[in-house]
């Protein structure tokens, strides 16, 4: 199934770096990104969107501004057996121990998005499996302990998949390429976000593969929609 | 600042005990200053009399953080000691010109605790990152300085309704996703959602440059 030897989706993503996106993530979406409420593939597809998006992180920044003042308006709980001087003994421990910083991202591969680059070695070492004619598939988070999950999709062009309802919030990030449905069309850094009874029907309408991330809060949904997305193909 | 200084180290010089300092007043300003201060006294010089005050304003709340949120006594303590240390280790990436102390530090606390917490981590976008994209970090012109900033933040939350003020709290300290805040504030979704909304509109008025 996994197809090494696939066409290199590659040079679709150098549009990347100067993507400007049109479709934001909501308030909500970023105030529970920002707080720390949203579980880890929706936060993936959050902060893929904040390395395109000055604004969202303006947003963002407030978010956390808040959140400082929430902490600093605390009542201070008194402290059982965390002292001071036993902070700095700690510090003074690991700085006689100390190992060199590791190397931060720069060892993995520059051409990847950076949020990504800790789920994922490198473009050219992502195993896309073949999930039905004109898909295909990476998972990057099978399943995390918040329920979430994430994975990439790469859908040739033309390729339209089943119309489809959601129960829990999904979030679709462009990487490359383009896909249009009811509420519009959507490009690298854009973010898709639906939940509740919106339905749609995503459709791969540029002449490139669209690559995309998706992610949704609820895995059994998920495994749920991408049955019934993948019914037609697979004949289930 | 000499005052908020001193009441930082000495609870007893407190004028507001228990941080229920009102919105909007200088206390609060001058406090984050003289924090601000210490963060970039730690960075340069591993300034440990500046660690201090920052341990002795932070230890407390952070633990409360983590016990708002339902962690056990034991791991709150010893994820408040965790921040600390990631403060001392990290705190020469704090830029007093971007974000107040609190904000910077509740970032630290919030990762720690979803680490901890869920075994996940919370994928970001970090400034050295952005660093990659010289053009895109704000220009250091288009910030307000800390004071203005931590005066007008106030000012704005000081704004919201009793609604908005009570979704953005459990946004921060009820671990909850929308759907689960709606369902105990027995609302519609779509109410949490929009409530969040105008909050942020005022926060981010409230932060933004004058001339946009």
């Amino acid at each position: 199934m996994t197809a090494r030897n696939a066409p290199s989706p590659t040079a679709g993503w150098t549009s990347w770096r100067t993507a400007r996106p049109n479709h934001h993530p909501s308030d909500a979406l970023l105030v529970a990104y920002g707080s720390g409420s949203l579980g880890e593939g929706l936060s993936l597809a959050v902060a893929l969107h904040l390395a395109r998006c000055p604004d969202c992180r303006a947003t963002l920044a407030g978010v956390e501004a808040v959140g400082g003042v929430l902490l600093d308006d605390l009542p201070p709980a008194p402290l059982d057996g965390l002292t001071l001087a036993g902070t700095l003994a700690r510090l003074d421990r690991e700085s006689a121990t100390a190992t060199p910083p590791r190397p931060a991202a720069s060892g993995r591969d520059p051409a990847l998005p950076a949020p990504l680059r800790p789920y994922v070695p490198s473009l050219e070492g992502l195993a896309w499996q073949r999930l039905a004619p004109g898909v295909r598939r990476v998972e990057l988070l099978p399943r995390t302990a918040s329920g979430g999950a994430a994975q990439l999709l790469r859908i040739a062009p033309g390729t339209a998949l089943p119309h489809h309802g959601h129960g829990g919030v999904e979030l679709t990030l462009v990487l490359s390429g383009h896909f249009a449905d009811e509420l519009g069309r959507y490009g690298p850094g854009d973010l898709a976000e639906v939940d509740g009874d919106t339905r749609h029907q995503p459709i791969a309408d540029s002449h490139r593969d669209c690559v995309c991330l998706i992610a949704t809060d609820a895995p059994l949904r998920f495994t749920g929609l991408m049955g019934r997305l993948m019914q037609p193909f697979i004949g289930l | 600042m000499i005052a908020s200084l001193a009441s930082v180290l000495s609870p007893t010089a407190d004028p507001d005990p228990g941080g229920a300092r009102a919105p909007g007043t200088e206390p609060a300003a001058d406090l984050a200053a003289g924090l601000a201060a210490d963060l970039v006294a730690v960075a340069a010089a591993g300034d440990r009399a500046a660690f201090a005050r920052l341990f002795a304003h932070f230890a407390p709340r952070v633990k409360a953080y983590m016990l708002k949120l339902g962690m056990p006594a034991q791991k709150a303590e010893d994820l408040a000691q965790d921040t600390l240390l990631t403060v001392w280790r990290k705190a020469s990436l704090y830029d007093p010109a971007r974000a107040e102390p609190a904000s910077w530090v509740f970032t630290i606390a919030r990762n720690l605790r979803i680490d901890a917490l869920r075994r996940e981590r919370h994928p970001e976008v970090s400034d050295d990152e952005l660093l990659e994209h010289e053009d895109e970090r704000p220009r250091a012109d288009d910030l307000l300085d800390g004071d203005r900033r931590a005066r007008r933040l106030r000012g704005a939350l000081a704004t919201l309704t009793p609604e908005q003020a009570e979704v953005v709290r459990l946004s921060f300290f009820a671990d909850l996703a929308h759907p689960a805040i709606a369902e105990r504030l027995d609302v519609p979704l779509g109410t949490v959602k929009s409530r969040l909304r105008l909050a942020m509109a005022k926060i981010r008025k409230a932060l933004g440059d004058d001339d946009r």
